[in-house]
């Protein structure tokens, strides 16, 4: 079956998406779209498990793919209601004006 | 070893008094509750005593098979445990400890005593307390402690025994401050418990140091490895016994014997200990506990034959201690300070006699000495309690007519203590006197000695006859007449009447049943009879002459004193003798001064210059450096996640690069 | 180049791009909608992967309702000219640092093991993705996957819980 692509092309392409998500994370100051770029970040991972799932024959890697978007889904809906609230107490959500993380 | 068929039941007879302090501590209270006072109570004391009852059952079937098997035999290991058979309690490496039980003459024969006196002095304790406000935390406190001398006397290990050593400190301690809302009471438990604890060292190291020799702590096992079989061989886990190990060995648990059963200079805490309740002082401090230092000794036998040295020591504390508490006890005007005294003085003669070698005459005197000290302390509880709490002997006198069955049966214990003849004192004293007299050297300086310690014995015990019941009353300012006790409390004195009578026939030196029973358990020891020693006729007829003569000088010279007093206000002022003794020679105020005050200067030196500026300072030195970093290093915490971030990025990489670069490098 | 490989980078340029995209707009609601992108392309590399059902699941879950999400909340809040659109502080420090780990990742991966060395195998083809398998998989007593399910299912109601808690005002 000459369609099939090597798998560490695979991974190369979500180790390349993993860092293009650190980098969001690492430069934004919208918590918003930091969120989006853990997303990202989510997502290259769950594309390395797919892929490594294929190589090895084994389905776990898509069961585990699932768990991380069930989990993705509850960390958005939590970290989202974290910034609604945030916005409520300080009027502003710009992550270098919150510094809570120091008592 | 031998299986005797009661074994699979051996458990019962510690087992049953540990239920019944389990059920009285746990409920009850609440059975006083709920059956109202005065059936509650009954529910409570009779649970008590019904459960060491029991257990005197078991004991009682236990020496009837024993003595159905030979001699020889007479040795069986049971299981403490029911329905488990020699379950281990510590394994380390080859070192094993069950809780089993030796069944041999020797605990046979202690629990016994310790079940069927503990058990009158249980049933004296119904009536006794009846009135006490915590009478079902009085009795768990007494099962408890059945339990625990229990323990003592059938563990097959030094440990077990330990265990059991400990309890019955515990329970002396606690029963001792029973009334504990007076700060006196607590003391006293204080002190007991505490110089209990400098003879528990020696015991320990004592137990280590055969643990290090034996490699093991059991007394006898069915393969001839426990230490006694060891012992007896004159050999060790490794090579033979010498004569320093021994010595070593013995005199350790020498020291724990005197903490326990309150040897010179350790005995300053059991006239003290008289603080509790009278039938803790009966039941504890006079009929079994301190005779566990006599009962180890007696166990540890073997060893203790093979360390001659130690045997002197032991002796010459045993005729010094009798001797000194009996001049004490001259003094004393407080009933159950005398008779605390006089514990002392005949704990004395018994380790006289095991010092002679001569542990079966010991155990003999243990035996009947149970019998009778705990008559006369049950006696003293009787006249306590019919004078409503009075114990100082100046304000009773005339009792005899109003507390019959008392008076007539605390004349017997004093006839039985003073050595009169036929009375069970009088063969047991006599027995470790006759002995004693052969030791090697200067047998004959202990057995005079000792035969003017038993003067001295006849001579107080008829004083404290004299003041409590023979002279005019002196209790007038009570208000009321002193009434008799009730049945509960007089049958048990009936009955340790008639064996302060008739227990000193088992060992009479013709017929003497009592040393051959406990022969098995005891070393083979070689009695020169007339080898320096007196002979047995003539030992006796002393020993008689010595006690009549003791009670008809005490009877003759306080008929005619003058408010019952020997001595007048300024004689006794002037008297060096009488001053001495009364301030107990001076032991307990040097103690105080030394160990009490010494220590607590050593304390307070050592809570100012080692603790505080040393240790704090080294803590506080450590706190300053620790703050002064942190407040460098806080400056990393910024609060803002971006910076974690970036930080934890950087660390990733880092982690990864040497990773990847140490891969490559292989 | 296999024409697999090729269509397989066909499919993985927009991908990059649309990540990148999503780091480098200015406005959040741009960024959200590259997001989408996204998420229907990483869908199509599942697809590709044989992973039909975990494809389908990416659209409904990512594409659809987290996405709702996020745009429900950047409506909500209406960001603009709160100082959030700019790029943080030492942002530069941060793109070095990603740009450095990128290079670690891919380019060891690549020097080390070259991009052919493993061959996919014909059992990899076996393991099929579609919701009969996964699920016969998933509820097979024989496999582990059962009890992280029933957690999973654990977890998003707690976040259910822990969402209207932190986002209502008065409870």
């Amino acid at each position: 079956m000459s369609f099939a692509v090597p798998t560490e092309h695979y991974l190369l392409l979500s180790g390349l998406l993993f860092c293009v998500g650190v980098a969001g994370v690492a430069t934004k100051r919208n918590p918003i779209v930091v969120f989006m770029c853990i997303e990202i970040m989510l997502n290259a991972a769950n594309l390395g498990f797919v892929a490594l799932g294929r190589h090895y024959g084994e389905a776990g890697g898509q069961i585990i793919t699932m768990l991380i978007i069930a989990v993705a889904a509850g960390e958005v809906a939590i970290g989202l209601a974290i910034i609604v609230s945030l916005f409520r107490t300080r009027e502003t959500i710009n992550l270098d004006e919150v510094n809570l993380l120091k008592l | 070893m031998s299986e005797i068929p009661i074994a699979p039941l051996v458990w019962a007879i510690p087992g049953l008094p540990l239920i019944g302090f389990v059920l009285n501590m746990l409920w009850g209270g609440r059975i006083v509750r709920l059956f109202g006072d005065a059936r509650g109570r009954g529910i409570v004391g009779g649970l008590a005593t019904l459960t060491v009852f029991g257990a005197f059952a078991v004991s009682v079937v236990a020496l009837s098979q024993l003595l159905g098997l030979d001699p020889e035999h007479r040795r069986a290991l049971a299981s403490l445990i029911p329905f488990a058979e020699r379950v281990p309690w510590i394994v380390i490496g080859s070192v094993s400890v069950h809780f089993s039980a030796l069944i041999d003459p020797l605990s046979v024969l202690m629990c016994l005593i310790v079940t069927g006196v503990g058990g009158l002095i249980h049933l004296y304790a119904t009536g006794y307390m009846a009135d006490d406000r915590d009478y079902p935390r009085f009795f768990a406190y007494f099962n408890l402690f059945i339990f625990a001398m229990l323990v003592l006397c059938l563990g097959e290990s030094l440990l077990l025994m330990f265990v059991g050593w400990e309890g019955v400190g515990l329970c002396s301690y606690l029963l001792i401050s029973f009334w504990y809302d007076d700060e006196g009471n607590a003391r006293a438990g204080n002190k007991a418990f505490i110089v209990n604890r400098i003879g528990d060292v020696g015991f320990m190291l004592g137990m280590l140091t055969v643990l290090a020799a034996f490699g093991t702590l059991s007394f006898r096992t069915e393969a001839g490895t426990g230490v006694l079989d060891l012992a007896a061989q004159g050999r060790t886990a490794a090579g033979p016994l010498t004569v320093g190990l021994a010595s070593l060995i013995c005199g350790l648990l020498f020291v724990g014997a005197c903490g326990k059963s309150a040897q010179f200079p350790l005995h300053v805490w059991l006239p003290d200990a008289m603080a509790g309740p009278t039938p803790v002082s009966a039941l504890i401090h006079a009929a079994t506990m301190v005779t566990a230092g006599v009962v180890m000794v007696s166990r540890m036998s073997v060893l203790f034959v093979q360390a001659p040295t130690v045997l002197l020591v032991v002796a010459a504390i045993g005729l010094f201690t009798a001797l000194f508490a009996a001049t004490i006890a001259l003094t004393q005007t407080d009933i159950k300070k005398v008779l605390a005294y006089s514990t002392v003085s005949q704990l004395g003669f018994m380790f006289l006699g095991c010092g002679a070698a001569a542990f079966g005459a010991a155990m003999f005197h243990v035996t009947t000495h149970a019998f009778f000290k705990a008559l006369l302390f049950l006696g003293a509880g009787s006249v306590i309690h019919g004078l409503s709490g009075e114990q100082d002997m100046r304000r009773m006198g005339g009792l005899r007519r109003h507390m019959k069955v008392t008076y007539w049966t605390m004349l017997i214990g004093w006839a039985a203590i003073s050595g009169f003849p036929g009375l069970a004192g009088y063969w047991s004293k006599d027995a470790i006197l006759g002995l004693s007299s052969g030791m090697v050297p200067a047998g004959m300086v202990f057995y005079l000695v000792g035969t003017f310690t038993a003067f001295l014995t006849g001579f107080y015990m008829t004083r404290l006859m004299a003041k409590t019941f023979w002279s005019e009353s002196r209790t007038d300012r009570h208000g009321h007449d002193p009434h008799e006790s009730p049945p509960s409390m007089l049958i048990p004195l009936i009955v340790l009447a008639i064996l302060s009578v008739v227990g000193g026939w088992l060992g009479t030196p013709w017929a003497n049943a009592f040393e051959r029973f406990l022969e098995p358990s005891l070393p083979e020891v070689v009695v020169a009879e007339g080898h320096g020693g007196i002979p047995h006729g003539l030992g006796l007829v002393i020993g008689a002459l010595v006690a009549i003569a003791a009670m008809a000088t005490g009877v003759l010279a306080y008929r005619r004193a003058p408010g019952c007093e020997l001595l007048s206000d300024a004689a006794k002022r002037s008297n060096p003798l009488y001053r001495g003794a009364n301030a107990l020679w001076g032991v307990d105020g040097a103690a105080t001064a030394v160990f009490v005050r010494g220590g607590g200067r050593v304390a307070e030196l050592i809570s100012t210059w080692i603790d505080r500026r040393l240790i704090d300072g080294l803590v506080n030195a450590v706190a300053v450096v620790t703050g002064f970093a942190s407040e460098i290093a806080r400056g990393v915490q910024t609060g803002y996640v971006r910076f974690y971030v970036k930080t934890m990025l950087a660390g990733v990489l880092a982690i990864l690069a040497y990773a990847l670069l140490s891969a490559g490098a292989r | 180049m296999r024409p697999g490989v090729l269509m397989f980078w066909a499919l993985a340029l927009p991908l990059v791009v649309s990540a990148v995209m999503v780091v480098a707009s200015r406005n959040p609601m741009r960024s959200a909608l590259y997001l989408v992108a996204h998420m229907l392309l990483i869908a199509a590399m599942f697809l590709s992967l044989s992973a039909q059902y975990v494809a389908a699941v990416q659209v409904i879950v990512y594409a659809g309702a987290i996405m709702v999400l996020f745009l429900f909340v950047i409506m909500l809040l209406n960001l603009s000219g709160k100082g959030v659109l700019e790029r943080g502080a030492g942002w530069l420090f941060g793109m070095a640092m990603s740009a450095g780990l990128a290079a670690l990742m891919v380019g060891a991966g690549v020097w080390r093991h070259g991009l052919h060395a493993g061959k996919a195998t014909a059992k990899s083809l076996s393991a099929g993705g579609t919701a009969q398998s996964i699920g016969f998989t998933l509820f097979d007593p024989e496999l582990p996957w059962l009890f992280p399910f029933e957690v999973a299912s654990v977890l998003l109601l707690t976040a259910v819980v822990g969402a209207v808690v932190l986002a209502k005002r008065k409870l």
